[in-house]
């Protein structure tokens, strides 16, 4: 690894180090725990913001460090995934998709109030955009945003919100006006106004231990300079930060895939059947062959993803083609490691059990693969 | 006070190492490289010495090819301020390192040097008294405590009885044991900000000190693998198989 870096540089692998000492010493000991609690404490936001985790990728002066590196992000994650808890990762990453509207299209005083204390660990914020009556069609959202003098009044709600019951912000998707993506905009909401309710924690399939939760607005007041943007500028905003947070789902899907060969390779030297143990069995090596290929190829494709963006395009097509592909050997692999481990593999302590569940969001959240088809579709002009 | 920090790249303690297959040694091709873990509490006991006010400036040094920069970038990012590389691609042994370690400390003159026991390559445990001795330094190793007292340094010793308390004059060499502290990560910041501290590169030469191994490895060999235990049926057969075949009573 020393010798072929590839994308990475030194500073990146220290990173990756020091990140993987993070989940070493403050996550793997708890993270059975706090996936059966269906949540993991407040206090890992501190923690992680204190080692630095939290603030990959933003400016200094806001509490960042690494702006303009996506590489240094990408190592970040995947060492942040070896959790073996997507639902960790998302939780703890929700800023990641909460604050990049604000950082750059948010008011400078809302930039220096939020960010900050959202990146120290001592605030919690959550992106709000899909909705009960529609997820990937977001030019449809409903929830209603009127202007009234010098604030605007909210009304509808949301749905599936990762980090939804403990966020003390969320950037909120908004109709301001006509029906479609030209009605759009993003308004910051604080979790205290008056008319503002959290609903139940979400069960889910996998994903257990992010907190996600419904939303209600009931004639919420937020004032005029809570708007993120333009107002009827928001499509676009929500548009731009899909690119990173479906790149980051493309690095999870990988990493997922990634983690449950792993268990597969050692667990199958370790089984013995028939008297042996059952990597001997050309069949198994077969397959271990057929998952860790994919697995090269999807890891390969993001990172090729990755450099695109970190050379300052905006590769959509081929994002959304990387978090297809990656979330689809997600699933694969995942579904074969169980099968190699057998009975075992049912288990929840076997490990692979989670990832397998971990795996199907991948192909739903951050736009479902058939909307991904349909971007495509549209890229190729077909 | 200054504090000089000695760190090593060693094989990460996680990776399984493999025996060439000529038996010349151990293969170091695409294996994760790490600073000892001996080393990595060294640079917290100096950290923290810093912090508590009562270090001004952690100066860590390296002997080794140039990647072992590395190593010192981490203890950059840990809190030392500047680095030194002793760059060579010679094989380094102990009484060499401890002579190019004395060199440096010669040049720096620390108030005190905080160094592993030991590095988990070769595990010798030597370079930090041979530093002592041809330093003409008191030396308190297997520190589990370390105090600095104005002129004095405190070191709790983990002895095979127990623990052993001694207060050494400075400057002094100490040598850590794991039991000292649980070194910090590095923060991000801290990596970015790593990357702009001073490094300088220096040769054996510029040291005045020739690398001379003393010590010729013949062979390198795997470890018998464990045998399978098996279950006795009475003391009588633990003690006759104790005595007749382990032949250790």
């Amino acid at each position: 690894m020393s010798e072929d870096r590839g994308y990475f540089n030194e500073t990146h692998e220290q990173a990756r180090a020091s990140a993987m000492r993070f989940v070493e010493r403050e996550i793997l000991p708890h993270i059975d725990d706090w996936e059966e609690a269906g949540e993991f404490p407040r206090e890992l936001y501190s923690k992680a913001a204190d080692a630095g985790l939290l603030g990959v990728g933003y400016p200094e002066a806001l509490g960042g460090s690494g702006e303009g590196d996506l590489f240094l992000k990408v190592a970040v994650s995947e060492a942040l995934m070896r959790s073996t808890s997507g639902g960790l990762v998302a939780g703890l990453g929700s800023h990641d998709i909460a604050l990049p509207p604000i950082v750059k299209w948010g008011p400078k005083a809302m930039r220096e109030r939020v960010v900050p204390e959202v990146l120290s660990g001592q605030a919690v914020a959550a992106l709000a955009i899909t909705e009960p009556g529609g997820g990937s069609d977001v030019a449809n959202l409903k929830t209603r945003a009127v202007k009234e003098g010098d604030e605007y009044r909210i009304s509808g709600s949301k749905t599936f919100i990762t980090s939804g019951h403990r966020a003390d912000y969320y950037t909120v998707a908004v109709r301001t006006g006509e029906p479609g993506h030209g009605g759009i905009s993003m308004l910051l909401v604080e979790r205290d106004r008056p008319g503002f309710t959290r609903g139940r924690m979400l069960k889910k399939t996998g994903w257990w231990a992010s907190d996600t939760a419904e939303l209600f607005f009931d004639d919420v007041r937020v004032p005029a300079e809570n708007l993120i943007g333009q107002e009827n500028g928001g499509f676009m905003v929500i548009m731009t930060n899909f690119l990173q947070e479906r790149l980051m789902l493309c690095i999870m899907g990988a990493m997922t895939a990634r983690l449950a060969l792993e268990k597969a390779m050692a667990y199958s030297r370790e089984r013995e059947a028939f008297g042996r143990s059952i990597s001997g069995f050309q069949v198994t090596r077969h397959k271990l062959v057929d998952m860790a290929t994919q697995v090269e190829l999807a890891t390969q494709y993001t990172y090729h993803c990755a450099a695109l963006m970190d050379a300052g395009k905006a590769p959509v097509k081929e994002v959304a083609m990387a978090k297809n592909y990656t979330a689809s050997v997600a699933e694969s692999v995942t579904r074969e490691a169980v099968q190699i481990h057998g009975g075992m593999g049912y288990m929840r302590e076997a490990g692979v059990e989670r990832l397998a569940r971990d795996a199907r969001i991948l192909a739903i959240g951050g736009g479902t693969t058939e909307v991904m088809k349909e971007l495509i579709a549209k890229q190729l002009k077909l | 006070m200054k504090v000089l920090v000695a760190v090593k790249r060693v094989i990460d303690y996680n990776v399984k190492v493999r025996v060439k297959p000529d038996n010349t040694g151990v293969d170091l091709a695409n294996v994760k490289m790490a600073m000892n873990p001996f080393c990595e509490i060294a640079v917290e006991e100096a950290v923290r010495l810093k912090e508590k006010g009562i270090a001004s400036e952690i100066v860590a040094v390296t002997i080794g090819p140039k990647v072992s920069q590395e190593q010192l970038r981490t203890a950059l990012a840990l809190g030392a301020d500047r680095a030194i590389q002793v760059e060579t691609d010679d094989e380094v042994q102990s009484l060499d390192a401890a002579k190019m370690l004395k060199a440096v400390v010669d040049k720096e003159e620390p108030n005190l040097v905080i160094m592993g026991k030991q590095s988990i390559d070769t595990d010798n445990n030597q370079t930090g008294q041979m530093l002592a001795q041809l330093a003409g330094m008191p030396q308190g190793t297997f520190a589990s405590e370390v105090e600095v007292e104005g002129e004095k340094v405190k070191v709790t010793r983990e002895i095979d009885g127990g623990l052993l308390t001694v207060s050494l004059n400075l400057p002094a060499v100490v040598t850590t044991d794991l039991r000292l502290n649980e070194p910090r990560y590095a923060s991000l910041p801290n990596i970015m900000k790593a990357k702009k501290k001073p490094l300088e590169t220096v040769s054996p030469a510029d040291l005045g000190v020739e690398a001379a191994p003393r010590l010729k490895t013949l062979k390198v060999e795997e470890p018998q693998p464990r045998q399978p235990g098996i279950k006795v049926e009475s003391v009588e057969e633990l003690v006759d198989k104790l005595k007749n075949e382990a032949k250790v009573i």
